[in-house]
């Protein structure tokens, strides 16, 4: 009954422990089902043992004493027999446990593109490092990785501690100020995964979600070329008026557009906005209507972001977001 | 010592006269101390320990209450009812008040009342000192909620990572109440474990040898010693975070060569103990529970005690399975498993032993041993879930989110609070001389069992499928709206126990039936003396020949005489077999621990604004120490017992 709950609940596509699409959530997912298969059938145990004592026929009701000796000596062996069957089970769960662990913390794989994961509050900032400056690519709160590589992730933080978690690829790996982690994923299927930070980190912790994008290795060196350029030319007066209104304006003190004269570094690289699928990490649907509404009014979406609410006409607002969405 | 041939708890047969008066003396030199002065002075243990029940009780009433908001809020996505900073403020004082001010502060309370009954003597080793405990106690929880009304609640989660809960990420002073909240209530409960300690080991009846006292004395003896191991590392952590925050030490700065790591550590070396220190206690009541209601001695004392030892010295060995996902080396994260699965035997050990006790029992399905059987449902499953959690790969997918939430929840809950609301009901006869409804009883026991399990059984598989803690909403297309929903309704069904609980409680209190000496013919001396018991609690003083004192009283059993009924006097008896060793006399009522306690308490709530508090409390603390100390003719003194 208890299984059929965990299976029955509609399961949201790729963030879920329990739908793996990565060999080490694989692995973890197996742990989970043995722990679960055990743990319950130990549960059924002991409540089969507790249901028959409390419902066994006793004695008629006398003066209250000690236990006789005869059931005494019986009920020692049984609880010694019990004791020895746990250790014995438990022992069982180490050892998987601990073999689970070395296998996921095998993987490595020389060769792939070393990602650097910086956790901010409220976003994630993502730099695929390169030896060559001009082939550092920066983006934010979405990273793309080619399907069946173990990549490495360099995760640090510049505030506060955060967490990085892609359930259906890996458990969780702190992002600490002053220490250098890393975790290594694979994806084994294409598709999007979901995360979200795991470590409580402040007001907007609830919407500091990022996602990982798996497809095939064409597909992301196409990726990865694209964002090498730099940032897409106005085309139209209205573009050119929003990107004037950009450099121009608060933004450029907080974000860069490579190949423009924004090049703040305290929010998220814009250089590719339009080509990423959400806004406010992972919070929004990247559309248009939800862009002009993030930066008229950012306080309200997610309250206690960096952000500051941008006041400007009507018409302007509508020029930066020609821009913006000219941002391939 | 001179032993006349009668049974504890009831007068001696041959000179009534003479005990009537007696007793008339003992009334006088132990009453309770009159008017709002006395009230303050007082430094009677029944009177402090139902002192610190009943606050502790409210504190679980508002932490309920913040509980119920917060799932108000996450009952579909995106709700609006509370703010993030508010849901922060709230989820923040929510843990802070049921660890700190609830969980701890109620079973200590509970060792307060019940340890110097169980075994036998007067008041507690250190009566000044208990009445400190709970002032500073009352005053820790009383700033935290100022704080909480005025905006200021702490946000950065009941145990304040740096550097979030730092200078830099927590300007404002919400932080530094909850640092010194968390100091207040340490000090108390070290001074509380100290109190038990020397009254379990040296204030025992005569013949209650180490393998007679009884299980819940040797539940709060090893939940005593754990506070006093653990608590001193949150303590000092607790004052480390202010200096930061205060005179730019840089502890926990990494910019300056600090560590936020090493806040973790600090926090864990207690906070996994603490856990321990709030289930021991409990375990101590469900085998209490157990032996009137199954008419049986507890099967396996020896193995119960042991365990107990066990679990409290494996439980300092866990701590680093909070931070697994800190990326620790492999080898040590091995060892935290491996400790962590461990801790599951002496656990498993005591759930069988009290499997057998019912199997072997004549049961009597009254309200305390529900909330056993629902204890017994509940803790497996949190302790099942425990042994997932302690390993590695598996508590990197569930760290830190829903399912870590439901198995702390099955533990505590289930493991603690179940068996502290039937150890409630069990001694409230004792308490108030009154007997609650049983009919209500049950009511609010189905109530809460049933509502329990609907709040938190979906959480687990909220946490599996990827909810963090700690959020103040989720995104619609998690399809996390339906459990959550069904978690809210279950809330409320639990939050609807609580209420008949305490309805019950309060009712029975002022018109409940008479109770009498022993009304559920239970096996340990609290039992033995009137209901509720004189402020002297035993009149004459019992002795003890056999474990379950109460069910093998023989006509010969010795009592104790000669001791001065005209001044606070109780006997010290030896720590291995409790032979009588000397007198010692008791302080009575007292402003002193009073004003001590306001002297600390103005040290530390200065503390968070200047560091010139420590002089400016000095003084108070100075004064009140004096006053404390101060000789009194020969009520400080021991006099020795002339051999006989």
């Amino acid at each position: 009954m208890i299984a059929a709950a965990l299976l029955l609940p509609n399961w949201v596509g790729g963030h879920s422990a329990l739908s793996s699409h990565g060999v080490q959530a694989a692995r973890i997912e197996s742990l989970w089902w043995l722990m679960f298969w055990v743990c319950s059938a130990v549960f059924v145990l002991v409540m089969v043992a507790t249901g028959i004592a409390i419902t066994r026929r006793t004695l008629p009701s006398g003066p209250p004493g000690p236990i006789p000796p005869q059931s005494r000596r019986r009920m020692t062996r049984t609880v010694a027999a019990a004791a020895a069957v746990t250790v014995l089970t438990l022992f069982v769960l180490l050892i998987a446990s601990v073999s689970t662990g070395r296998a996921i913390a095998s993987l490595s794989e020389r060769g792939g593109p070393s990602i650097k994961v910086t956790g901010h509050q409220w976003w994630w900032e993502i730099e695929y490092d390169h030896p060559t400056p001009s082939r550092i690519v920066k983006t934010a709160n979405e990273i793309h990785i080619p399907v069946g590589r173990a990549i490495k992730l360099e995760l640090s933080s510049q505030d506060v501690i955060h967490s990085f978690w892609v359930p259906s690829l890996h458990g969780k790996r702190d992002l600490i100020p002053g220490h250098s982690n890393d975790i290594w994923i694979r994806a084994d299927h294409p598709g999007v995964y979901r995360g979200q930070c795991g470590e409580f980190c402040g007001l907007q912790h609830a919407h500091m979600g990022l996602l990982v994008i798996a497809e095939p290795q064409d597909r992301f060196d196409a990726w990865y070329r694209s964002q090498l350029q730099t940032s897409a030319l106005p085309m139209t007066p209205s573009q050119q008026h929003g990107r004037q209104l950009v450099e121009s304006g608060p933004c450029a003190l907080c974000h860069t557009i490579q190949g423009s004269q924004a090049n703040g570094n305290l929010g998220p690289d814009l250089t590719h906005l339009a080509s990423r699928r959400t806004i406010a990490a992972a919070s929004l649907p990247n559309t248009r209507g939800n862009l002009g509404g993030w930066i008229s009014d950012p306080q309200s979406i997610k309250p206690g972001n960096r952000m500051p609410p941008i006041t400007m006409k009507s018409e302007d607002l509508q020029a930066m977001l020609d821009y913006l969405e000219s941002l391939k | 010592m001179s032993a006349e041939p009668i049974v504890p708890g009831l007068i001696a047969a041959p000179s009534e006269d003479a005990d009537a008066e007696e007793r008339r003396r003992l009334e006088r030199t132990w009453e309770y101390a009159r008017g709002l002065w006395g009230w303050v002075a007082e430094v009677d243990h029944q009177r402090i320990g139902m002192r610190y029940i009943v606050t502790a009780l409210i504190f679980f009433a508002l932490g309920g209450v913040e509980a119920l908001m917060m799932r108000v809020q996450l009952a579909k996505p995106e709700n609006g009812f509370l703010n993030p900073d508010l849901y922060n403020q709230v989820f923040t004082t929510h843990g802070t008040t049921m660890m700190f001010l609830f969980a701890v502060p109620v079973m200590l309370g509970l060792g307060v009342y019940l340890v110097p009954l169980m075994v036998g003597t007067r008041n507690l080793a250190f009566p000044r000192l208990n009445a400190y405990s709970y002032y500073v106690y009352l005053i820790g929880g009383l700033f935290l909620y100022a704080g909480f009304f005025l905006n200021a609640g702490p946000d950065a989660g009941w145990f304040s990572y740096v550097p979030l809960s730092g200078p830099a990420f927590s300007p404002g002073k919400r932080v530094d109440i909850w640092c010194q909240m968390v100091t207040f209530t340490e000090i108390s409960s070290m001074a509380v474990a100290v109190n038990l300690i020397t009254t379990a080991f040296k204030q025992r009846a005569p013949g209650m040898s180490l393998n007679r006292i009884p299980i819940f004395v040797w539940a709060m003896i090893v939940t005593s010693f754990m506070v006093i191991f653990a608590m001193p590392a949150v303590a000092l952590a607790s004052q480390m975070l202010p200096l930061d925050r205060l005179v730019d030490t840089h502890f926990f700065n990494p910019a300056e060569g600090g560590d936020a790591l090493l806040w973790q550590h600090l926090f864990w070396f207690f906070g996994h103990p603490e856990v321990y220190i709030i289930f021991i206690p409990a375990t101590g009541i469900v085998s209490t529970i157990l032996a009137p209601f199954t008419r049986r001695e507890v099967f396996g004392y020896l193995a119960l005690i042991l365990s107990l030892v066990a679990t409290g010295f494996i439980g300092f060995g866990l701590w680093v399975h909070h931070m697994f996902a800190t990326g620790l080396p492999q080898l040590g994260q091995s060892f935290f498993t491996a400790a962590s699965i461990m801790i599951a035997v002496p656990s498993g050990i005591q759930m069988f032993c009290w499997i057998a006790t019912l199997w072997g029992g004549k049961l009597r399905f009254r309200t305390p041993l529900l909330y056993v059987l629902g204890f017994i449902f509940t803790f497996m499953i949190g302790g099942l879930t425990g042994v997932m959690l302690a390993a590695v790969p598996l508590d990197l997918q569930v760290h830190d989110t829903f399912f870590v939430v439901a198995h702390f929840h099955y533990v505590l809950i289930g493991g603690a609070v179940f068996p502290l609301l039937g150890g409630l009901f069990y001694w409230f006869p004792k308490m108030t001389g009154r007997m609650p409804s049983e009919t209500l009883g049950k009511l609010s026991f189905w109530l809460v069992f049933l509502g329990f399990q609907v709040t938190f059984f979906p959480q687990h598989i909220l946490g599996l499928q990827g909810m963090p803690r700690r959020v103040y909403t989720y995104l619609p297309e998690t399809g996390w709206g339906d459990l959550n929903m069904l978690s809210t309704v279950g809330a409320f069904i639990l939050g609807l126990g609580a209420l008949v609980f305490v309805i019950n409680l309060v009712v029975s209190r002022v018109s409940g039936p008479l109770a009498g000496d022993d009304p559920w013919e239970s096996d340990t001396l609290e039992w033995a003396t009137p209901s509720p018991p004189p402020p002297y609690n035993f009149h004459p003083m019992p002795t003890v020949s056999h474990r379950a004192p109460l069910w093998h009283r023989s006509e010969d059993q010795p009592v104790i005489t000669g001791l001065r009924s005209d001044r606070r006097e109780f006997l010290m008896t030896g720590l291995l077999d409790a032979e009588p060793d000397h007198r010692q006399v008791s302080p009575g009522p007292t402003m002193m621990p009073f004003f001590l306690s306001l002297g600390t308490g103005i040290t530390f709530i200065v503390g968070i604004f200047t560091p010139w508090a420590l002089p400016i409390g000095a003084v108070p603390v100075a004064i009140s120490l004096i006053g404390w100390f101060w000789p009194r003719g020969d009520q400080g003194h021991k006099i020795l017992k002339e051999k006989s």
